[in-house]
């Protein structure tokens, strides 16, 4: 093909095709959990294409944006189809990185040699959530407008810097138009390109130190004569045939969730974000959308006014720190193996415990604190023990995994 | 090998989901009231034109449907542009043109005491029982302004601007226990044009344009939706198949 | 070399018993179906950028009383966030506008795509005095004025008999809208699709066949 040599002799062309394709071996023993990597970057691509065509009818000022919404669902040609992709596409976003996340911790994908790319990879969750905080203004609906005043004057706790800094942030006294136009900003400039950065790097460097696995074995250690892993399968056309599979179930329950309840009962499109920002009428319950509710019931679980500084800086210090105990958690494992395959009771079991709390915070989050909706107890009790065992899962980390009974890794994956 | 997919899901998938999916509901609505079911089903045309009258000649003199406009409903629900123009169409002059009301936000502050909200979208934001309720919950109370008052929104600014079909009636009630005032029932104190049943009927297809109101795509999505469905277990297969054929080599 | 067919087909033979006909045939036909998938993903998607509700609401059909227009007179109306002409012509303006057929490049109104079936005839028009026709002139959407003035005042030569002169390039057109020869304009001005509700009452947009059927 003289075509592609033309480009080969200016451009690496082949050469990044084998490198991260057709020669780049990846472990032959992927199973369910190893399809949500190559599942958000699907996702991201269709939320920068969807997003794209939802600018072209949004306008992001106060008066007119709740309208430019409903006229994107009504007057524009499919635009309740590309509206409902972005939207129900936020949830789904949270939901692979989550199951890819909790993967990591599953196999010890964080571990040594792969410090970096479980870093990059939380900078991508940060932004994240970042990206669908900004988002979620856009509506300008009565949640979307509660939602950011109540997030944004979390701000306001931290000492001396807090309130102005908070004015900064929206430009206002309040949630106000200069907040909505500098969210638009941040939405669809600042973030996206940010997280195109950033996915980059967080691919280049799994290729650079290859992929784990769920034995948690190096697949290097093992090469034949050519040099090549004999645990090892060329990621094309392998896990490209593989990942097809798996990316047309999730195009399947993605777009059963659009067309059939994009709504989800409420938890992917919430009620009052029906009615527009209204600034003399609260919701009842502001409740941030499920991605996000684990860390604010933490935050709100923090109701100890004996605390120096008063209890709302502890609880935004808390949420903080919540999010932040994620970046330590390559150092705060000292266990001598990688998967939970061959790892103890210790941590199979504190590991059940985190994800358990995880999704109870999750579900308090969007809850009255004062109502009782588990058993026995008021959420908030639920949610003062959840966050207990949520740092305990960390914090307790160097300890238990270092006494956990482990059994030995085997030189090859099963 | 201990923690397979099976057994994960098993032990922390499926209890979670049971408990996330239950009152999910609640999550979303915060409403606690005891609503009546208005069994939507949009599906039934006729009940969507009969409840389009009653919306165009009653909600539309004060309420606006400022996101909606005539053609698109007329379209839907089958209406032809005679009947459209003659008998739906008294505020605007081509079919194009959105549901609103001349009616200025001012005047509507002098006559009502607040602006009449937009109607487009209120069977999402309130839900269609809420509707249903609602608008079958008045009652005489010469103690509010309107004469009117409403059991599901206590003290509300709107009349009952159907009372001609309902009739007028008077709410009991009483205390209960813990001390809150419960709805005991209703007196008819004078006859309207339409029976209980018949009222309810007449409601409950405005209820079901309303719904319709809020989200006119919902006609065609279930209908698209099907065939993607379709479409894509067709490729999941064609995939799995695939996928399968070249993994002979590894397994 | 990029190995461009692994990209459809990918043979890599480990085991013996490869039946590279069925792994063809399934390569195939997933990539097919994949491909028309991502092609209905796109329609929507690509379909969004037409004019929306609200466009072809403001688009809508124009309805013009021309009972007030006197004989040599013109009315604009907009049409689409187009200039619209409606001129009545004068019995002389008809009579002299057939004396410069041959300084026009299609007298005859051969493109079709210019005007609807019912004006293509010698004067454009349903009713023989009414011109209805775009202000846009079709060299490069510039606005053509008016010149009715005849002779040399024109400033358009002693011969010229009334018509619309573009200022952008100087192309000509006459009083039917038809384009001279020898200017940048290629094709006679558009008539837009039109029809008569009533004698004096014409709606533009709606096309004569849609509004008698």
């Amino acid at each position: 093909m003289s075509l592609i040599n033309w480009i080969d002799d200016r451009f690496p062309l082949s050469k990044v095709w084998n490198e991260h394709m057709a020669q780049y071996y990846a472990p032959k023993n992927f199973n369910f959990w190893y399809y949500f990597g190559a599942l958000s970057l699907v996702v991201l691509v269709l939320q920068i294409v969807t997003g794209i065509i939802l600018t072209m009818h949004y306008k992001p000022d106060a008066d007119l944006a709740f309208a430019s919404v409903e006229y994107i669902m009504r007057d524009v040609p499919a635009g309740w189809f590309v509206r409902y992709l972005h939207g129900v596409g936020a949830s789904m976003f949270f939901l692979v990185v989550y199951l890819h996340m909790f993967r990591a911790m599953l196999y010890g994908s964080h571990r040594k040699p792969r410090e970096l790319i479980w870093l990059l990879g939380m900078v991508i969750y940060v932004a994240l959530m970042a990206e669908a905080f900004f988002g979620y203004l856009l509506p300008w609906g009565n949640m979307s407008y509660w939602g950011a005043q109540v997030i944004i004057s979390l701000f306001g706790a931290i000492p001396v810097i807090g309130e102005p800094l908070a004015e900064w942030i929206r430009g206002d006294f309040v949630v106000s138009d200069a907040t909505l136009n500098r969210f638009f900003a941040f939405h669809v400039i600042l973030l996206p390109l940010l997280l195109a950065l950033l996915v980059y790097l967080h691919i280049v460097a799994l290729h650079k130190v290859g992929s784990n696995n769920p034995d948690g074995v190096e697949i290097k250690k093992n090469k034949d004569k050519d040099g090549n892993p004999v645990d090892g399968v060329p990621f094309h056309p392998y896990y490209t045939v593989k990942d097809t599979f798996g990316i047309a179930v999730f195009m399947t329950v993605f777009l059963g969730i659009v067309f059939f309840v994009p709504e989800f009962g409420g938890w992917f499109l919430e009620k009052d974000n029906f009615a527009p920002a209204d600034i003399l009428q609260t919701p009842p319950d502001i409740v941030p959308l499920w991605y996000l509710t684990p860390y604010y019931s933490i935050l709100r679980a923090v109701t100890f006014e004996w605390l120096p500084g008063g209890a709302k800086l502890w609880g935004v210090i808390a949420m903080g720190a919540a999010i932040v105990m994620f970046f330590f958690l390559p150092w705060l494992d000292r266990a001598k193996v990688r998967s939970i395959r061959y790892r103890g009771w210790m941590y199979k079991t504190a590991l059940t415990i985190f994800a358990v709390t995880f999704v109870m915070l999750g579900y308090l989050g969007t809850k009255n604190p004062g109502h009782v909706d588990l058993f026995l107890f008021k959420n908030v009790i639920w949610a003062q023990i959840g966050l207990v065992l949520y740092f305990a899962f960390f914090l307790l980390m160097p300890i238990y995994t270092r006494l956990d009974p482990t059994k030995p890794e085997p030189d090859r994956v099963g | 090998m201990t923690m397979t997919i099976k057994t994960l899901i098993k032990r922390l998938l499926l209890p979670v989901l049971c408990m996330l999916w239950a009152p999910a509901g609640i999550a979303a609505g915060g409403g606690n009231e005891n609503l009546d079911s208005a069994y939507i089903n949009l599906s039934d045309k006729v009940s969507l034109r009969n409840g389009a009258h009653t919306f165009v000649n009653y909600c539309l003199s004060c309420h606006e449907a400022s996101y909606m406009r005539y053609e698109r409903m007329a379209d839907d629900l089958g209406i032809d542009r005679e009947t459209l123009k003659r008998d739906m169409m008294f505020a605007a002059d081509k079919p194009g043109e959105l549901m609103t009301v001349n009616m200025s936000d001012e005047d509507a502050k002098a006559w009502f005491g607040v602006v009449p909200p937009d109607l487009s979208l209120t069977a999402r934001s309130r839900g269609p029982d809420w509707i249903y309720t609602y608008l079958r919950g008045f009652y005489r109370d010469e103690g509010t302004s309107t004469g009117w008052n409403n059991t599901l929104y206590p003290n509300v600014a709107m009349p009952h601007v159907l009372y001609q079909w309902e009739g007028m009636r008077k709410a009991n009630f009483e205390t209960s226990p813990n001390g809150a005032k419960v709805l005991a029932g209703y007196d008819q104190l004078s006859p309207g044009t339409m029976s209980a049943q018949e009222y309810d009927s007449a409601i409950r297809d405005l209820t079901n344009f309303m719904v319709y109101l809020a989200e006119p795509a919902k006609l065609v999505r279930y209908r698209i939706g099907f065939w993607v469905m379709v479409f894509m277990l067709v490729f999941v297969g064609l995939s799995y198949l695939l996928k399968k054929e070249y993994w002979r080599d590894v397994h | 070399m990029l190995p461009i067919h692994l990209l459809i087909y990918t043979e890599v033979v480990m085991t013996d018993e490869v039946n590279s006909g069925r792994r063809r045939l399934l390569t195939t036909v997933t990539t097919g179906v994949g491909l028309a998938g991502a092609t209905a993903l796109a329609v929507p998607l690509v379909a969004s950028m037409k004019p929306s509700a609200r466009a072809l609401a403001a688009g809508a059909p124009v309805e013009v009383e021309i009972d007030d227009l006197a004989p040599g007179q013109m009315k604009v109306v907009e049409w689409r966030g187009k200039p619209v002409w409606i001129l009545r012509r004068t019995d002389q303006m008809l009579e002299e506008m057939a004396s410069v057929t041959g300084q026009l490049s299609d007298p005859d109104s051969q493109v079709v795509e210019q005007q609807p079936a019912y004006a293509q005839n010698a004067h454009r028009s349903i009713r023989p005095d009414v011109l209805v026709v775009l202000g846009v002139c079709t060299h490069l959407g510039c606005a053509p004025s008016k010149a009715f003035d005849k002779g040399g005042s024109s400033g358009l030569g002693d011969d010229w008999v009334g018509g619309f002169f573009c200022p952008c390039h100087g192309s000509k057109f006459d009083l039917s809208g038809r384009v001279y020869k020898n200017v940048p304009a290629p094709t006679n001005l558009v008539v837009p699709p039109h029809s008569y509700v009533s004698e004096n009452r014409i709606v533009i947009g709606v096309d004569e066949t849609e509004a008698t059927a």
